[in-house]
């Protein structure tokens, strides 16, 4: 066990953890943010994606330790007020079925349309195709993402 | 009638017999002094959209708006509500109108009350959103809430006309929403308990194994792991935090013996042929004389087709909360059957089921996998045996290797034409695992041949099975339309109008008892037929199939590309009803259309030695966003009561996927996984 020091949400938190330990679980034990979620462990469906220093990241196969200086963001500090034009995007198209996997698919959305402010529909797909949706959320993903890109930035 | 805190309580009665009878009540809606009105939502959400949908309808009655409706999801409540079940697609169906009674009794009370402040006659009062109205005064529901709450309820309230339903047949955002895209603790997994343990269970690898010795030294001084326990064929490492555990259960050495012979898929594609072959099948159904009509058959056409084990892999593993007080139990988490759950973990421990509480999560997915309590006693059963409060937690490998699949079939289809092509004999034979009777007899094109046998045959397996979105009808709904498609093709008639022949036959002169609605079911392939330009298009392939108390044709379009053939688009006509959301509705065709592609694609899981051998989604292969074609969903506007959606629109997709395939490629696709199969095809 070591003490570890993580910036998440423009926030310090401090906790006891093993080095090796997923910054999921670090996330989802120890701070209580349970907005990141659990799915396959190994970086296969998604569920996991927060950002790192802005960048897309799969939380189940992260160490804590190799992100202690990094700047984190998971789902609940995207925005102030769940405002962010990508999560308006996903309830004006009404996105979630279950919903487990949105919080992922959303991450990886914000980190890609930073990148890529307007994508054509390939390659949309072919981002956001390493996120799972077991319900079958695709074509609304598609449009919030859509919809999210022909917004005017502020 | 009760008030708290100020303003309406009213309860409503899932049961027609003591309906709105004061001291039976088993759900209610209150209406706040400010207006607000919240409403109790009793069936569990599995992202099948009841959560909102239930509430709608209850506001349409009562007339108010959308705006001023708190949702409010309903722990397990036996004495009040019936049926708190998310399976079957019968939510919507069974609580229709109970619902409706419910806003609108308490819509009545409101009129009553603001009819006697006004000292009007109540027939000259109207409501609207909210309000109630005597020519230009108004009164809120919130200052009328306390009055209404006084009065009598009323034994029989008329409903709405279908013209005026002003939110019914919208598009209604999933009320979760903000707490979804924000990521707040909302799903079973999310739950903590100041205190709570965590678990993790060591299940045997293979399915028939037992435990024969447990030596679990070296986790018991890992850091983090308060316990090791077994029992049962379970393993359990209790510890501080997830990863704690999961590392610690790794160091676990658990020796294992059999306790029956091991299964692998060679052997189930062994048994399900010789299986097909018995003398000692159930008969099912059996009109006319079937052996006759093959003997002096013109043509006769045979086909099997066979589809694999699955798991149900929602995105949420499997995972429940339990804690085993002395004075009672509490269980939290994600459970389709709320009420299973609870007197299952009472049988277990040996109390009254009323020492059980069970708070309902919303569920990260469960199509049917959480039919099942397996998961909620385990975690009950542990919190018994160490005394605290545990939350047991299923990895991905856990969950897709932990049993309960839709179990592997195989069927045999027969037909036999006359001269002319007409359908005079047909015989099913279904064969499965763990499946008991894995036809659904009574469905089309029963009624509509003369001479028809049905029977199936089923074996134990040690590989355990349950319900999979649209039991049964997930497997033999592509089957037998696939098949129907290869006797239209025989018969030399198209096979939108070889089905309609039937039906017609079936109408003017049916066979045996019928248990669908010919007029219904003609009426979505009409639909599908016409929207997709059916007979004028190629690449196209149809299937109809009702289930569920709805029924669904669908129309899929492929067209070749250099990988393969390709799935383009999916038309869906549905007759669910009345369509209570639309948006909630599209979705659930729409996704129902991608579930049943991916799997018929994709799904497969085989066995060696009784052991899974797809354990994640790196060799299991689910459906992505670049793989799903466009869906476009027509909606039967019949007006009659609503059915469910949660399932019927996912049978029919694998044979009108199958069909089109044969339409560009030639080939007949018999076997799931459609990509197997698809190796083989050149073009």
């Amino acid at each position: 066990m070591a003490l570890i020091k993580l910036k998440i949400n423009q926030r310090t938190y401090q906790t006891d953890a093993d080095p090796d330990t997923p910054l999921l679980w670090v996330l989802r034990d120890h701070l209580g943010l349970t907005g990141t979620k659990f799915g396959c462990g190994m970086a296969q469906c998604g569920a996991c994606t927060v950002h790192i220093n802005g960048e897309a990241a799969r939380s189940c196969v992260l160490p804590v330790s190799a992100v202690t200086n990094a700047r984190v963001t998971t789902i609940e500090g995207l925005s102030a007020g769940g405002d962010h034009p990508v999560q308006k995007a996903w309830d004006e198209v009404d996105v979630p079925q279950c919903g487990y996997c949105q919080a992922g698919q959303i991450m990886t959305a914000v980190a890609f349309l930073k990148k890529n402010p307007k994508p054509s529909e390939a390659e949309i797909e072919a981002a956001m195709s390493g996120n799972l949706c077991r319900c079958g959320t695709y074509h609304r993903i598609r449009e919030a993402v859509q919809l999210a890109a022909s917004r005017p930035k502020k | 009638m009760a008030s708290a805190g100020g303003g309406l309580i009213l309860g409503f009665s899932w049961t027609e017999s003591s309906a709105l009878a004061p001291g039976s009540f088993n759900a209610y809606l209150s209406i706040a002094t400010d207006g607000v009105v919240s409403i109790l939502s009793p069936n569990p959400e599995v992202g099948q959209g009841i959560k909102t949908a239930f509430p709608m309808i209850v506001a349409e009655e009562l007339d108010v708006d959308w705006q001023q409706v708190r949702v409010v999801q309903a722990a397990l409540d036996t004495k009040n509500f019936e049926r708190q079940v998310a399976g079957g697609s019968g939510s919507i169906r069974h609580s229709w109108q109970r619902l409706r009674k419910a806003g609108a009794t308490a819509r009545r009370m409101l009129l009553e009350a603001a009819a006697k402040r006004w000292q009007v006659p109540v027939g000259e009062c109207r409501t609207e959103k909210g309000f109630v109205w005597h020519g230009t005064r108004r009164l809120s529901y919130g200052e009328l809430a306390d009055e209404a709450a006084q009065l009598p309820v009323p034994a029989d309230v008329a409903l709405k006309d279908r013209k005026d339903f002003r939110l019914i047949g919208n598009r209604v955002k999933n009320v979760d929403n903000p707490a979804i895209l924000t990521g707040k603790p909302l799903f079973g997994i999310d739950f903590y308990r100041e205190g709570m343990l965590f678990a993790m269970i060591q299940r045997p690898a293979a399915f028939g194994l037992k435990i024969k010795s447990v030596d679990a030294a070296a986790a018991r001084a890992l850091p983090g792991i308060v316990d090791v326990v077994t029992f049962k064929n379970n393993v359990a490492i209790v510890g501080k935090s997830t990863w704690q555990v999961k590392k610690a259960r790794e160091v676990v050495k658990i020796e294992y013996e059999k306790e029956v012979p091991l299964e692998s898929t060679s052997d189930h594609n062994r048994l399900l042929k010789t299986m097909l072959e018995s003398t000692e099948a159930t008969v099912r159904r059996k009109d006319g004389d079937a052996d006759t009509a093959f003997t002096s058959a013109a043509k006769v056409i045979r086909a099997e087709y066979q589809c694999p084990f699955l798991p149900h892999n929602p995105l949420e593993p499997m995972n429940f909360f339990a804690h085993v007080r002395p004075d009672g139990v509490e269980l939290v988490g994600s459970t389709q059957t709320p009420e299973l759950a609870r007197n299952e973990t009472a049988k277990l421990l040996g109390i009254p089921p009323e020492k059980v509480t069970v708070t309902l999560t919303r569920m990260g997915g469960g199509f049917g996998r959480r039919l099942k309590a397996d998961y909620v006693l385990e975690a009950a059963e542990l919190s018994s045996l160490i005394k605290a409060p545990v939350k047991v937690i299923w990895t991905r490998e856990d969950d897709m290797t932990g049993g309960s699949y839709r179990p592997a079939v195989r069927y045999r289809f027969e037909a036999a034409l006359d001269a002319a092509g007409n359908l005079t004999g047909y015989r099913l034979r279904g064969a499965g695992f763990n499946v008991g009777n894995s036809t659904r007899e009574d469905n089309f094109p029963s009624g509509a041949v003369d001479n028809l046998l049905i029977d199936s045959v089923d074996r134990k397996s040690p590989i355990t099975t349950g319900p999979w979105r649209a039991p049964i009808t997930n497997f033999l709904a592509f089957a037998e339309q696939a098949f129907l498609d290869e006797v239209a093709a025989a018969a030399g008639k198209d096979p939108v109008r070889f089905r309609l022949e039937l039906l017609e036959k079936a109408k003017a002169k049916p066979v045996g008892a019928i248990k669908y609605d010919i007029d219904r079911m003609i009426a979505v392939i009409r639909l599908a037929a016409e929207k997709s330009g059916w007979g004028k298009r190629k690449g196209q392939g149809f299937s109809v199939y009702f289930s569920h108390n709805s029924y669904v044709a669908q129309v899929a379009e492929v067209v070749s590309t250099k990988e393969g053939p390709s799935l383009k688009k999916v038309y869906a006509a549905v007759d669910c009803g009345v369509v209570v959301n639309q948006s909630g509705a599209r979705q659930q065709v729409i996704g129902s259309v991608v579930d049943g592609f991916g799997h018929a694609m994709f799904g497969n899981l085989t066995f060696r030695e009784g052991a899974p051998e797809q354990k994640n989604f790196n060799t299991y292969r689910l459906i992505r966003m670049n793989e799903i074609p466009e869906v476009e969903v027509h909606f039967v506007d019949n007006g009659l009561d609503p059915t469910g959606l949660g399932e019927p629109a996912l049978p029919p997709t694998g044979g009108s996927v199958a069909n089109a395939i044969f339409a560009v490629t030639g080939k007949r696709l018999r076997q799931q996984p459609f990509l197997d199969e698809l190796k083989e095809v050149t073009f």
